[in-house]
Parts: structure tokens; sequence; C-alpha cells
């Protein structure tokens, strides 16, 4: 399994050099770092070559990490019925970039990059109807955005007096709990409490 | 066009203007909350916008605050018609980071749940779609049968849909004896039950009316629209994950997959009439392994809880039970996806790990996601009550769809 695809990888790689930028087999799936300007031409390229005939969509999202300088990383996964192989496609995007939409490619892009640009706030450039999909009408922020809290910043409730549900700054009865179970020995980073006194 | 335009006066001719209705938020037939936004000519619908997330909870960002055991029961709460193949998945993704074998057993074990799970969604399936066309027997005889597999739920692990049975590493606990008994005396009996359904509805003439030829899906189509499950197997293409790409012990099962040929609701309907007698045929399969092979039903190590008796003598055992229920256990950096052959189609997990005893990330890949965006594409050019007839073999469910 391992063998075909790393065949695969290195069959990418050498027909589109242009895109690729990087790839490799862990966990017995294929990675393909691949540069977000070409993405469009790729996509085409991987559904249409008659080695890869990636032509299912599976999924698109995006992880934040905002330590990197290209602060997201967009995740594309490909399946190909025919060949019986799946492959993930990975573009760095700055927050600051836009990313090429591949929906004139597979159709099924479509929520899928509104979902991404909903929860990470990445634009997809060229996409039709680029509208905020799972969150409420009129939400503000991204929440999939490491720097979003949990909690939110608004909830809702109904109010009797205006008959309407009203939007009011989220207000906790109790701190939200992050309970940090990590060992001292392990690599925690904080200082244990009468630490900071052996250094002086 | 110009405000009150709409009749000419001189000509007497009317014009005539698209209209628009909201399908939902709550509808009977939208299955859950779903607002469409549908563009009638007439009774012709020229455009559908389905409005999702009404039922969006955030898992996926609660789940990055959580451990992975915690986050769990989450995949519970996404399809909640088939609590324990989203489990599964969930369970598959740790296991491929971690690289743990699971026990013999509780991979006949997974396999039955699964099977029972599948029967359970295609039930509640087929017969709340046969409701939204105008039958309303099939129902009350569907959650009859549906009530007896959630008690096995309930014997299994304590819970009748919010199981959490499936653990990285095998499942909660093992079945008691009498259990697959019962369950194997149930999957001889159930056949009878799809044979009355199947009198219900597979030859009726208004059934056959508000199915035959609505919502045809080609090849090309399901490409296009990463169609899964029954929707591409409807159309005629034979693609199964648990035969293609084979998970836990799907591959020592046998059973068949049942396609369609024209891909339109009537076919996909068949198609989960067939998948229900072939999941019996597994189920059957599945209990006359595990009466023969007994054995553990976790893997022993750090990411599974150790046996009660050792708790009582051994202290290490004590606190390696309370590090894993507080601390959780740590799961390697790296990213998997791990998919499994949901009752609705492809159901997978993209899973960022970083080392710490949290998922970095986790996406939910869900089936009726996809589903739910071709909505516009199917029905588009139907008529309006086609539209629930299309929503029902979609089989669509917010919760995943929203998550």
């Amino acid at each position: 399994m391992d063998e075909t695809l790393k065949e695969l990888g290195a069959l990418i790689a050498a027909k589109r050099p242009d895109c690729v930028i990087g790839w490799e087999v862990a966990h017995g799936e294929l990675n393909i770092d691949a540069a977000p300007a070409a993405i469009v031409a790729f996509t085409e390229f991987l559904r249409s070559d008659a080695g890869c005939r990636f032509s299912s969509l599976v999924d698109i999202t995006a992880v934040d990490r905002p330590e990197r300088d290209a602060r997201f990383v967009v995740v594309y996964h490909f399946l190909s019925m025919y060949q019986n192989q799946r492959i993930r496609i990975r573009c760095a995007v700055r927050e600051d970039e836009m990313i090429p939409s591949i929906v004139s490619v597979h159709p099924s892009a479509n929520w899928f990059e509104r979902e991404v640009f909903d929860m990470f706030g990445i634009v997809f450039s060229g996409h039709p109807d680029l509208r905020r999909l799972l969150t409420d009408y009129g939400f503000r922020g991204h929440p999939l955005r490491k720097d979003f809290p949990t909690t939110g910043y608004t909830e809702v409730r109904y109010d009797e007096a205006q008959k309407r549900v009203v939007y009011e700054p989220v207000k906790l009865v109790q701190e939200f709990r992050q309970f940090d179970f990590m060992s001292p020995w392990e690599g925690a980073d904080y200082i244990l409490p009468g630490d900071e006194k052996a250094k002086a | 066009m110009k405000d009150n335009a709409f009749q000419d006066v001189r000509t007497d001719e009317q014009k005539i203007r698209n209209f628009n209705i909201n399908f939902g938020p709550q509808h009977p037939a939208a299955h859950g909350v779903l607002r469409l936004v549908l563009e009638l000519d007439g009774e012709i619908v020229e455009r559908a916008d389905p409005h999702i997330g009404l039922l969006h909870r955030g898992t996926e960002k609660l789940m990055e605050s959580r451990t992975y055991l915690q986050n769990l029961p989450y995949l519970d709460r996404l399809d909640y018609v088939a609590p324990m193949n989203q489990e599964h998945a969930w369970c598959l993704a740790i296991e491929k980071l971690t690289g743990i074998e699971v026990p013999r057993r509780a991979q006949l074990i997974r396999v039955l749940f699964c099977e029972i799970g599948r029967v359970l969604n295609h039930l509640l399936n087929v017969t709340t779609q046969a409701m939204d066309v105008g039958a309303l027997t099939p129902p009350l005889w569907g959650f009859e049968e549906r009530e007896k597999l959630m008690i096995f739920y309930e014997r299994a692990c304590g819970a009748r849909l919010h199981a959490a049975y499936f653990r990285p590493g095998g499942v909660h606990q093992d079945l008691p004896p009498q259990l697959i008994e019962d369950i194997d005396a149930w999957a001889v009996d159930f056949p009878r039950v799809l044979d009355d359904l199947n009198g219900l509805l597979t030859e009726n003439r208004i059934f056959k009316q508000r199915n035959v030829d609505i919502g045809v899906v080609s090849e090309q189509e399901i490409l296009d629209w990463g169609f899964s499950g029954v929707m591409v197997r409807g159309s005629g293409l034979a693609w199964d994950l648990r035969r293609s790409q084979p998970y836990e012990c799907y591959s020592e099962f046998d059973f068949e997959i049942p396609v369609g040929k024209n891909g339109d609701c009537y076919d996909r309907y068949l198609v989960r009439m067939e998948e229900m007698r072939q999941s019996t045929h597994i189920i059957r399969q599945a209990c006359a392994k595990l009466r023969k092979e007994p054995g553990e039903v976790l893997a022993r190590g750090k990411i599974t809880p150790p046996k009660r008796s050792d708790m009582k003598t051994s202290m290490e055992a004590l606190i390696h039970h309370f590090k894993l229920y507080t601390e959780g256990f740590h799961v390697p950096a790296g990213e998997v996806y791990a998919a499994v052959e949901a009752p609705k189609g492809e159901f997978g997990v993209y899973l960022v790990a970083d080392g710490t005893n949290k998922p970095y990330r986790a996406k939910l890949r869900a089936p009726g996601f996809l589903h739910m965006q071709a909505m516009d594409h199917i029905s588009r050019g139907h008529m309006l009550a086609d539209v629930a007839a299309i929503i029902g073999t979609l089989d669509i469910v917010f919760g995943e769809v929203d998550r």
C-alpha cells in the first residue's frame, strides 16, 4: 500500500513540478504540499490525469496555526473511486492572502469553501456565492480560529418585554474552566508557585 | 419590475412573477431544522437555497478543548439515528495514529453494532420517507423494530441512543451471552418485517408515482457533487467502503452490495431495503462468531482503562485509571483521515494531533453535508411536492450536517 502511494506521489511530483512543493507518505496516507496559487490547475490535473483520476472531492477544511508565518493550512481530501486511492493536498495560506476557489472543477467545493470562510475567514477568490454557512445570520468573527474563545462573544435570549430574541454580551456565571492536567515534569510551560524564588 | 405592475390595464395581461416560499425551519418533511428558500414558477422549483446551521453546536470547536475520550460522546450526537457508526470513525482515527491493534472480539462487536446502526438508520429513513409521500403505516411498523434494536443498545452499554460504547482500543464492555442470543433471534425474525414493509410499499401505486423517476442522479453527478453511500449505489456504482477499503474485520464477512439501476428515489429505496437484509445477514454471522470466540474486548495499554480487578490490588493500575480519566491519554503528533461506511455514506474524521491529550483540530466529514448541498441541483425542475420525496431519500439528519 505504502509503495503504490510512494509511486503515485513521485509520479505527481514529476508531472506537476510547478504545483508540488513537497510530498510524503505518513500513516499510510499520501500528503502533498501544493502552491495555493496553482490549486485550480492542480485539482483539474488530479481529476483528469489517467494515472490519478481523483474525481471525488471528499473534504475541504483548514487548520489554524497562529504561530506560523503562513497562518492557515487549507486541507483538501480527494478520493478516486476508480483507483481506490485517497490523497491529501495541503496549502499554506497567510492571513491576508486569498486562495483560488475550485468550484469550477468540483461543484461540491461550494459549501466546503463557504464553511472554511465562515469558520476561519479565509477568502476564496472566484467563489460564486461566498456567504456564511453554519453560523447565525449576522454573526461576527470566525469561530474555529484559535484566538476565538470557546464561549463566544454574544448570547441570545427571548426578551419578554420586547417580544423578540435579543443578543447580549456573553455573561458567565462561572468562569469557563480549562483544566491543565499536564504533568509539570512533561513539558508544562507554567511556573510552579515558589519556583520563581529559586532563581533569585 | 415596477411596483404594483402585475396587471396591465390596457391589454388586460397579467405579468407573472416567481414565487418564493420558505420551506421550514419547522416542517415535518424537512427531517430536522432545514430552512429551504424555494423559488417557484407555479409549482415547478426554479431554485432551492438551503439555509443550514440552525442546529450548529460548534462541535469541532468544543472538541479542541476536551480530551480524546471526552470527545467521543460528541460523535454520538452527530447522526443521532445511528450513533455508533460515528464513534467508530473517531476510534479508528485514534487507533490509526497510536497504532493500536483492536482485539478480535471487540472487532466483531463493532461490526455487529455498526450493522445494527445501519438497520436503525435505514428503517427510519425508508419509513419516514414513505410518510413524506403519504403512507402512514410504515413508520409505525418500522419504529417497533427500532425500539427493539435500541433495547439491544441499552443492554450493551446502558444508553438507548447516545451510547459512547466504542472506545479507542476496543469497546467498553463485553456483551452478555444472552444478548447475543437475543440479537440473533431478532435477526431471524426481522426479514418477516421487511417483507411486510415490502408488501406495503414496493408495488404500491401511490408510492411508485411519487418516487419513480424523481431525483435521478447520474454517475457524473455523483463525482461532481461528491456523493457517497446509497446515493452512489442507487445509481449503479458498487462503491462501499466496507468492501473497497475494508476496516475492522469486514473482509471476512459474506455480504452483497445491492446497486440500483436508474438512480431515482425509488431505486434508493430498494437499495436501502436490500441493505437491511444484507445487514441482518452480517449480524447473524457476527453472532455466530461471537459465540465461538470469547476473549478481551479492550486492547490493554496506555489508552484503555486497567481491569477492575487489577485496580483492587495494584497501585499502578489505580494511578493509571485516575490519570486516564482526568488527564486522558496522549496521541502522537500527526494527521490522519479515517472513514467508515456510515449508513448515510462516507463518514470521515480528519484528526490533527499535536502530541498532547487534546486534538489540535478535528474535522468531521458528514455525508449528509454534501447530499444537502446538491439539493438545489437535484430538485431544480421538479414539482414542489417532490422536494419532500427528494429530501427523504437524500437521507439528511441535521445533527451531522450542521455539526
